[in-house]
């Protein structure tokens, strides 16, 4: 389970670096190839994915794999940090059945 | 040549309608579902922890490039469709994939897991109605 918790981390700054890098695109499409900040998102998913596939190796997926969604939370921190976007009412209430349902799913764990 | 289409219209690009979008987005959690579970049998029966083995396990590299056309397609419908009415769309995948684990992998069903999986759910439709956007 730390596993598959540490990939949604990884893989939150794999869209930080996305978002960063698709402000930067314009119509040729050599700016997509030679965009360092895109190569690193994508880089942040390969490594997300790694520890991903480790950590649904034993235990349920059906616990597993909605654990993903925790990674909507990091994603919500990084975009107040480094894109300045604000929190908000609907966020926090969102943020907080997600991890609410994470852990209730947790007590169903075999 | 009566029947050419206006040079006006070629040049326009392509755009979905809403009940498009939903529909693209209903595909895509039920793709990602499938690649979640050929990603958990190639996991199951993966040799070793190294990246070689996962390149070369058939399931795990099906699954992922399952993962990959779904993300595509998400992106395309994204492009076109509300956040707020996708989202919750979106989410769907939790219950498929738990739906699908249950089915292939006998995993067990209880009150927590579909009290888990309906809150999350719950909490991600509820992201996206976020109007900041």
């Amino acid at each position: 389970m730390a596993l598959v918790l540490l990939a949604s981390f990884i893989g939150s700054f794999g869209a930080v670096f996305l978002k960063a890098g698709a402000g930067r695109l314009h119509r040729n499409p050599m700016t997509l190839l030679l965009n360092w900040r895109l190569a690193c998102g994508v880089g942040f998913f390969l490594v997300s994915s790694f520890f991903f596939v480790l950590g649904v190796r034993r235990g349920e997926l059906s616990v597993l794999y909605p654990m993903v969604a925790l990674g909507y939370v990091w994603t919500m921190f990084w975009s107040r940090l480094f894109f300045g976007e604000p929190f908000t009412r609907h966020k926090f209430i969102g943020i907080g059945l997600i991890l609410l349902g994470i852990v209730i799913l947790n007590l169903g764990n075999r | 040549m009566s029947t050419a289409t206006p040079p006006t219209l070629v040049r326009k690009s392509f755009r979905f309608s809403r009940r498009q979008s939903i529909a693209l987005v209903f595909f895509c959690t039920v793709f990602g579902a499938v690649a979640q579970v050929l990603i958990k049998s190639g996991a199951n029966v993966l040799a070793s922890a190294s990246p070689l083995a996962m390149l070369t396990n058939p399931p795990l590299v099906t699954g992922y490039g399952l993962y990959g056309i779904s993300t595509v397609l998400l992106v395309l419908a994204l492009r076109d469709g509300e956040l707020s009415i996708l989202y919750p769309v979106i989410s769907l995948t939790y219950v498929w994939v738990t739906f699908l684990s249950v089915v292939f992998f006998k995993d067990s069903v209880n009150l927590y897991k579909i009290a888990g999986v309906s809150i999350i759910v719950t909490g991600v439709a509820v992201l996206g109605k976020d109007k900041s956007r």
